[in-house]
C-alpha cells in the first residue's frame, strides 16, 4: 500500500518535473470550483478555499476518498419487506386494485424522495453523480417496470458498482429483474427471441449504434434466452428449458455462447471502453469529447480490467478538462439545478419529495427516464417549457415562506446573513462561486435581491 | 431534360442556404397553410394499424397479433383499418383522409433513435445531419417575424425543428404563459450553451406575447396526455399571430410484448385526439388550410415475436388528413411476400417523398429546399 503510495507520488513528482508542471501545482480558486462543481453539486467557498490549495491529482484523490467513506440514509421501510409477487390486477376487485395503485405510487414517491435526500445531504456528491451516471447509462423506468421495490434493487446494485468494475456492473445489470422487464428479456424465449434487451445492449450501454449487425442482435438474443426472473421472489432466474443451446456468432465469435459469454465477447472490443469513456467527457469535459484523448483513457480503462475509477481518475486530471474552453460549457441538469441550488444557498428542507417532483418537471424525474436512451442532456435539457420552469422554481426557493409557495416547497428556508458572510468583505466574492462564468447582466449588491436576480441570469443555468 | 432542371434547382436551393444566403423564393412560402406533425413515438406497428386483411402472408406470420378478418374496418378490397380507428372512418368517406403505404428508407436502421435522427433530419442512412428538416426550411424562408414561431412543439423534444429556427416548446398555454413573465430576453453575442439559453429565452418571451391561450373551444378534447397536447395544439393555432408547423406527439408504441391491447388503446387514442383536432380546426375555420400527418421511426416486424409483440421494422403505413386532402391509399401494399433476410418488410415510398409533398406541395417552395436532393411529392394534396 505505501509503496503503491510512494509510486504515485514518485510518478507526480517525475510528472511535474518532465511534463505536466500544472499537475502537481496547486489547483487556485476557479480550478477548484470547476472540478467540485463538475464533479459534486455547488460547492461551497470553504470547499473551494480548501481544494484551491491541492495539486490535481491530491485533489481527485479526496473526492475518490470521499465516494469510499459515504454513508447511505435508511432507505424507505418498505424496502425490508419480503417479496410480493404483483396480484394480477385482472383478478382484484376495483378497490383492491386501486389500493394497489395507490400503494405502488406511494412506493415510487417514497424512493424518489430518498435519493434526493441522500443528495441533498451526501458527504460524497461524486457518488451521487456517479450512481446517476448510471442510471441514465443502464436505463429502466418505473413507468414500465411499475414495481419500485425492483427499481430499488436495481438502484442499489448501480451504487455497488458505480466505482467500481464496470465490467461486473455489465453483467450484473443484464440480470437484473427491473432491467429484464424493461427491455423484455424476461420475455425472450427460444424459437422467436425477443430483440430488445439484445439490440440495445450494443447500442447503448457497450459498443454503441453503428458497431453490430442485425445478425449480431438476432444471435445475441438467442444466447440471452431463458433468463428470467422467479415469479415468488422477484429475483433473477434461469430457466433451461427456454434457452436456446445452439451455435451462434457473435461479432465473430462463433460457439455455443450462453448469456455470460456472449456479454463478455461484447467487452472485448475496444468501442466499448471508447463509448464508456465518451459519455464521461460529455458527462464531465464537454460536449465534444477529443477522440484520441477518449482513446487514451479506453487504453487505461481496458488496461485496468474496466475500473471505473481509473478511467474517471485520468479524465479528471487531464488537460482537457480543466482547458478555460471548457468552462460553464456544460448546461445545469435539473437535479444540479435544484440539488445545487439548496446546498449552495445552504437551504434546510423539511421534505425533499417536491424537490424530487420539481427536478421532474424540470425533466429529470428519478426512476423514471423519458426512455432506453435515457435523458439527452445537454443543451437538450434547456428549451422554452424547461427554461421557463427552471425560472420558476429558481423565484420560488427564493420566496421561502412568502405567498406564492407552492407545493410544500416552503420550508427551504435561506439565512441570507450568515450565507453572505462565508465570503467575508470581498463585495463579489459570492459571485465567483455562484457563477461558472461571467453573468449575463452584471449583477451588484450583497442582499436578496441581487441573490435573486443572480438566479434568474441565463449564466446560472451553467457549470 | 426535365429531371436536370429540378436538380440544378434543388443544388441551388442547398448552397444558397449553406451560404446563408436568402434565396429568391424564400418569400413566397405559403405558411397560411399550416402543418401539423403528429408523432407515434416507440415505432408503430402499421401493418396492424393499416391491414392487408386479405392477404394470407398477414395471418400466417401473426397466428397471435393479426387482427381478426371480420373485426378489421375494410376500406376498400385490399385494405382495412384496426377496429380502435373508427372514429376515423368519417373522414375517410368524406375522401379527407389519405394513408401512404411502404414508406421507408433505403438501409433502414432498425435503432428508435438513429432511425428518428433519419426521419428528423431526413438524412440518408449513412449520412449524420444535425439540423432537422424544417429547421433547414425555415432558416431558408422563415415565416413571418409577427407569427408567434416558426414551430411550435408541444411537449420537448424538437425532432424537425432541432437547430437554428424559431421554434418553441409548449407544455400548456396557460403554464407557457404564467411563467413567460420570468423571461427577460437579452440580445448579446454569446456561444456555445449560453447563446442556446439566450435564444430560447428571446423566442419564449415572443412567442408567448402573440399567444392568449383562452379560445372558447365548443370541441370536447379527450382526456389524457395526447387529447391535452391536441388541446393545446389547438390553442396555439388559435392565436392571431399565427404559426407555420405544430408538432404534437403520442408515445408508447415500442410494443415488443403483449401488443394487442397496449396498441388498441393507443390507436383508440390516437383516433379520438385526431378527430376532435379535426373539430376545433374546423371551428376555427383552418381545416381547409391544415395538413396533419403522422410519422414514426419505423413500423415493426413482419413476423410477430414469441412473447406477443412485435421487434423492430422498417416500412411502414403512414396518414395525411386536412380539409384539403385528396382521400385514398397511396403506395403499395405491404411486401409481405418480399421480405428483407431479417423478417422485414420492403419500402417503396421514400419518407422524403412526404416532406417534398410539405415543402412544394403545401407552401409553394421548390419541393427540394431543405432535403438537399429531389423527392417526388405524393399526389394527396387537392389544388
Amino acid at each position: 500500500m505505501k509503496s503503491v503510495m510512494f509510486r504515485r507520488i514518485l510518478a507526480a513528482v517525475l510528472a511535474c518535473a518532465t511534463v505536466l508542471p500544472a499537475a502537481a501545482a496547486q489547483l487556485g480558486f476557479d480550478d477548484a470550483r470547476h472540478l467540485l462543481n463538475r464533479t459534486g453539486f455547488a460547492a461551497n467557498a470553504p470547499e473551494i478555499r480548501e481544494f484551491s490549495r491541492m495539486s490535481r491529482d491530491a485533489a481527485v484523490d479526496r473526492l475518490l476518498g470521499w465516494t469510499d467513506s459515504a454513508s447511505t440514509l435508511p432507505a424507505p421501510e418498505w424496502t425490508r419487506l419480503v417479496y410480493v409477487p404483483p396480484p394480477r390486477l385482472k383478478e382484484l376487485s376495483d378497490e383492491a386494485r386501486k389500493a394497489y395503485q395507490r400503494e405502488l405510487i406511494g412506493q415510487a414517491r417514497d424512493l424518489k424522495a430518498w435519493w434526493m435526500a441522500q443528495m441533498l445531504t451526501t458527504t460524497s456528491p461524486l457518488s451521487e453523480k456517479m450512481v446517476l451516471f448510471w442510471h441514465n447509462h443502464f436505463v429502466s423506468s418505473l413507468r414500465k417496470v411499475r414495481m419500485p421495490l425492483l427499481m430499488y434493487r436495481q438502484h442499489l446494485t448501480l451504487r455497488q458498482h458505480a466505482l467500481g468494475s464496470f465490467r461486473d456492473m455489465l453483467h450484473a445489470l443484464a440480470r437484473d429483474p427491473a432491467m429484464l422487464i424493461y427491455l423484455d428479456g424476461a420475455a425472450n424465449r427460444k424459437g422467436k427471441p425477443n430483440e430488445n434487451f439484445a439490440r440495445e445492449v450494443m447500442e447503448l450501454f457497450t459498443l454503441g449504434e453503428g458497431h453490430y449487425t442485425e445478425r449480431d442482435v438476432k444471435e445475441l438474443a438467442r444466447a440471452l434466452t431463458g433468463w428470467s426472473i422467479d415469479r415468488d421472489t422477484g429475483e433473477f432466474m434461469f430457466r433451461s428449458f427456454l434457452h436456446d443451446t445452439g451455435i451462434k456468432t457473435v461479432l465473430g465469435v462463433t460457439g455455443a455462447h450462453d448469456g455470460t459469454a456472449a456479454l463478455d465477447i461484447l467487452l472485448t472490443r475496444p468501442e466499448t471502453a471508447e463509448f464508456i469513456v465518451a459519455k464521461l467527457w460529455r458527462e464531465f469535459v464537454s460536449l465534444q469529447p477529443d477522440a484520441s484523448e477518449v482513446r487514451r483513457i479506453a487504453g487505461v480503462f481496458r488496461a485496468r480490467r474496466y475500473d471505473i475509477r481509473a478511467a474517471l481518475r485520468e479524465l479528471l486530471v487531464s488537460d482537457a478538462f480543466y482547458d478555460v474552453r471548457n468552462r460553464a460549457g456544460l448546461v445545469k441538469s435539473p437535479v444540479d439545478l435544484v440539488v445545487g441550488t439548496l446546498r449552495q444557498f445552504r437551504m434546510t428542507v423539511a421534505d425533499p419529495l417536491p424537490f424530487a417532483l420539481a427536478a421532474g418537471r424540470l425533466g429529470q424525474d428519478l426512476f423514471a427516464p423519458p426512455n432506453v436512451r435515457g435523458w439527452p442532456g445537454g443543451e437538450a435539457w434547456i428549451n422554452s417549457t424547461t427554461l421557463l420552469s427552471r425560472k420558476q422554481f429558481l423565484d420560488m426557493v427564493f420566496r421561502g415562506n412568502e405567498a406564492g409557495m407552492q407545493r410544500g416547497m416552503a420550508g427551504a428556508q435561506f439565512e441570507g446573513d450568515s450565507w453572505f458572510g462565508q465570503f467575508g468583505g470581498a463585495p463579489d466574492g459570492w459571485q465567483r462561486v455562484v457563477f461558472a462564468g461571467q453573468p449575463v447582466s452584471p449583477v451588484t449588491g450583497q442582499g436578496m435581491d441581487a441573490l435573486r436576480a443572480a438566479v434568474q441570469d441565463p449564466a446560472y443555468q451553467l457549470k | 431534360m426535365h429531371r436536370r432542371g429540378f436538380l440544378k434547382t434543388a443544388a441551388a436551393a442547398t448552397v444558397g442556404i449553406a451560404m446563408g444566403m436568402r434565396p429568391a423564393w424564400a418569400d413566397t412560402a405559403q405558411y397560411g397553410n399550416l402543418l401539423v406533425l403528429v408523432e407515434l413515438k416507440g415505432g408503430n406497428d402499421g401493418l396492424n394499424t393499416v391491414i392487408p386483411y386479405m392477404e394470407p402472408a398477414y395471418y400466417a406470420l401473426r397466428p397471435r397479433l393479426a387482427i381478426p378478418r371480420d373485426q378489421a374496418l375494410a376500406l376498400d378490397a385490399t385494405t382495412a383499418l384496426h377496429p380502435s380507428l373508427q372514429p376515423l372512418l368519417p373522414l375517410w368517406q368524406a375522401r379527407e383522409m389519405a394513408i401512404v403505404q411502404s414508406v421507408g428508407y433505403p438501409d433502414a436502421n432498425l435503432s428508435h433513435f438513429r432511425s428518428i435522427e433519419i426521419w428528423d433530419t431526413a438524412s440518408r442512412s449513412n449520412e449524420y445531419l444535425t439540423d432537422g428538416w424544417l429547421a433547414r426550411v425555415f432558416k431558408a424562408a422563415p415565416a413571418p417575424r409577427h407569427y408567434v414561431a416558426d414551430g411550435i412543439v408541444v411537449g420537448s423534444e424538437m425532432g424537425p425543428f432541432a437547430g437554428g429556427t424559431r421554434a418553441v416548446a409548449i407544455a400548456g398555454t396557460a403554464q407557457f404563459l404564467r411563467q413567460a413573465r420570468l423571461a427577460q430576453p437579452a440580445d448579446l453575442p454569446s456561444t456555445g450553451a449560453l447563446a442556446h439559453i439566450l435564444k430560447i429565452e428571446r423566442e419564449a418571451a415572443q412567442a408567448a406575447a402573440g399567444l392568449s391561450g383562452d379560445h372558447p373551444f365548443r370541441t370536447v378534447f379527450p382526456a389524457g396526455a395526447f387529447g391535452r397536447a391536441v388541446q393545446t395544439a389547438a390553442q396555439v393555432i388559435a392565436a392571431k399571430a399565427g404559426v407555420a408547423a405544430v408538432k404534437i406527439s403520442i408515445d408508447g408504441f415500442d410494443t415488443h410484448r403483449g401488443q394487442l391491447p397496449v396498441h388498441a388503446r393507443l390507436l383508440q387514442e390516437l383516433a379520438d385526439g385526431l378527430v376532435a383536432l379535426r373539430s376545433a380546426l374546423v371551428e376555427l375555420r383552418r381545416w381547409d388550410s391544415t395538413l396533419v400527418m403522422t410519422y414514426s421511426e419505423f413500423g415493426r416486424r413482419a413476423a410477430e415475436n414469441q412473447s406477443g409483440g412485435t421487434d423492430h421494422g422498417t416500412a411502414n403505413a403512414h396518414f395525411a388528413l386536412g380539409g384539403r386532402v385528396r382521400g385514398g391509399v397511396y403506395g403499395p401494399p405491404p411486401g409481405l411476400n418480399r421480405l428483407d433476410g431479417n423478417g422485414n418488410l420492403p419500402y417503396a415510398v421514400d419518407f422524403r417523398d412526404l416532406y417534398a409533398t410539405v415543402i412544394g406541395g403545401w407552401w409553394g417552395l421548390p419541393s427540394g429546399a431543405g432535403l438537399g436532393a429531389q423527392f417526388r411529392p405524393v399526389g394527396f394534396l387537392r389544388a
